[in-house]
């Protein structure tokens, strides 16, 4: 079968699980082969392996982790000229996107963003305007690349052992002209990614600049916290947890808006939750003609014993 | 110094965004304005410029209305306007985009700083910058929240997927902002005015020396084949907090196997 590469979304070897899923959809279409870029392969081999990576290309050069995003383009078009892959995945990620872009330029390519699935036979789907429409596609022109946004699938293991094959990268001069000269880690919260949780728990204007209540909900259900631009913009939560048009799109199993009134820039990141939930005090918030259960009420009083009863439900 | 600001005209998010017969977006039928995380890149060419001393141009590629786009970037304080217009790059898609402001960058002539938005409100991709990047030869540093330029260098604070990262760069450069970068400002009446006798250049597919077949919705690498309405998401359960708004909300969620 044709191999079909997937780019390993990682922090130094630990695997995110957008490439777990990167490999479930791979597999449908032919022989997943994982191309690895940067330090840390060995924490990462049993993952890649367990998810049914038959196949791996280890780029692990320690000149590659200097340079945002180019080198991971040049590794792709590498490894797609020689192998001849039926399509290439990338998790659909700022950075994904990025590197998206240079790979379809460097291989003469079609491109699709954004993907919320992708068939055996490389038919992608889409959401468009703020959920509004579903698009579907297919790549007509060289070798398809294709981002995947998180949760597209759920992750199906399907254990294999790969073939290594390391990789000798020249980067060109072109690739190395936007040099890392510092980098933060992002901060653990000990809660799961944003863009990968099954279920979201957000705040906006309405906690008034509190997110006790919403960080306790979320913990009690496992969840990550995101925010509102309003929230946002009023320096109460860090951008990294934005959700919406200018923030992170999320598409969790469920989706819960606290003090959010659910603004078109807001819903463009939220819509295609499974379940949604909102608590607002504000009857009229556009977020409760698109929820599947509402309070209208304080989250202040609302949140806090929602949590409790959850933890006596839970003993 | 001259910066060149791409800059698209969308339809507003606002107003009922929809596809044409040809499943491409329908840039005609629906009010349109400059995109929202334009003005970020706009602004911040502007504050360069205030800065320092600096040439700021935008240029759009789009159907004739999206000169409007360009009017604003005009009344917003930039110098000059390009609007490539050509009925040939109706259905373009991200790739033959690219190329064609690729070509209108290099036109545009010592072009030491290209910025953009992080991505487009209605298409949102993103990846515009990256592919010009790549056909430019030149460096880019995207999802940009903290920019210093200066001594024939940019630095930049980036905020990537799993960390903040300090990027360098030589000019000429590529550069995307994210909307934390800055406030943008409201044009001025004395800008409005101001803009209306401000160079305005339109150039088509033959000044710029592209060939018409590579462009377009015939010429572009992907096709959609199917473009459905969704149904839109129907309320729910929508109750009262009577003091119990908690509990209601407990026993949904165990309901549905959240807990």
């Amino acid at each position: 079968m044709t191999e079909v590469l997937v780019l390993v979304d990682h922090a130094d070897g630990t695997v995110r699980k957008t490439t777990t899923e990167l490999l479930t959809i791979a597999r449908r279409i032919g022989d997943a082969a994982a191309v690895f870029v940067g330090s840390g392969y060995e924490s990462a081999k049993d993952t890649l392996g367990r998810y049914g990576a038959t196949k791996v290309y280890i780029a692990d050069a320690a000149e590659l982790d200097e340079y945002v995003i180019a080198p991971k383009a040049q590794v792709l078009a590498t490894v797609a000229s020689s192998a001849a892959p039926a399509a290439v995945l990338i998790t659909s990620s700022l950075d994904g996107k990025e590197i998206a872009g240079r790979l379809a330029v460097k291989l003469g390519s079609g491109l699709v963003t954004d993907a919320t699935d992708v068939t055996a036979e490389l038919t992608t789907e889409q959401s468009a305007f703020a959920g509004a429409y579903t698009v579907r596609s297919r790549i007509t022109h060289g070798t398809p690349v294709i981002t995947v946004k998180p949760n597209a699938v759920t992750p199906e293991p399907a254990p294999a052992t790969p073939v290594e094959e390391k990789l000798e990268i020249q980067l060109p001069e072109s690739a190395t002209r936007a040099r890392i000269v510092e980098r933060q880690p992002r901060a653990a919260t000990g809660r799961p990614d944003l863009a990968e949780a099954e279920i979201v728990v957000a705040g906006g204007r309405g906690t008034a600049g509190d997110f006790g209540p919403v960080e306790e909900l979320a913990d009690v259900l496992g969840a990550a916290v995101g925010a509102s631009r309003a929230a946002v913009d009023s320096g109460w939560y860090p951008h990294a947890y934005q959700i919406g048009q200018t923030g992170k799109t999320v598409s969790p199993q469920l989706y819960v808006a606290a003090g959010i009134s659910g603004a078109i820039q807001h819903r463009a990141g939220m819509q295609t939750s499974k379940t949604i939930v909102a608590v607002n005090k504000d009857r009229e918030a556009p977020i409760f003609a698109m929820a599947d259960f509402g309070v209208v009420g304080d989250l202040h009083t609302v949140l806090p014993l929602a949590t409790e009863e959850i933890k006596k439900r839970e003993g | 110094m001259k910066i060149v600001v791409l800059v698209k005209h969308v339809p507003d998010a606002t107003a009922d965004r929809r596809f044409t017969d040809d499943n491409t977006t329908d840039r005609v039928g629906v009010d349109g304005i400059l995109s929202e995380l334009d003005e970020y890149a706009v602004e911040e060419a502007l504050s360069i410029a205030e800065r320092g001393d600096a040439e700021v141009v935008v240029l759009t590629m789009g159907p004739a209305q999206a000169a409007d786009a360009l009017r604003k970037g005009l009344q917003m304080g930039a110098d000059a306007a390009v609007h490539v217009v050509d009925d040939a790059l109706h259905g373009s898609d991200a790739i033959a985009t690219s190329l064609v402001l690729a070509d209108a960058i290099e036109k545009s002539g010592d072009v030491d700083l290209v910025l953009t938005g992080m991505a487009s409100t209605d298409g949102t991709m993103g990846v515009v910058p990256a592919m010009l990047s790549e056909r430019l030869g030149l460096p880019h540093i995207g999802a940009v929240r903290e920019l210093t330029v200066g001594d024939g260098t940019v630095t930049a604070r980036r905020d990537g997927d799993v960390a903040s990262e300090t990027v360098q760069a030589r000019l000429p450069a590529i550069v995307s902002v994210t909307d934390q970068i800055n406030e943008p400002r409201y044009p001025s009446f004395k800008g409005i005015m101001a803009a209306k006798k401000k160079p305005f250049q339109t150039w088509s597919l033959d000044d710029l020396g592209v060939d018409a077949d590579q462009v377009g919705l015939s010429a572009a690498w992907s096709v959609v084949t199917e473009v459905t309405k969704r149904p839109p998401r129907s309320a729910g359960e929508i109750v009262d907090d009577d003091g119990n708004g908690g509990a209601r909300l407990a026993e949904f969620l165990a309901e549905r196997k959240f807990v």
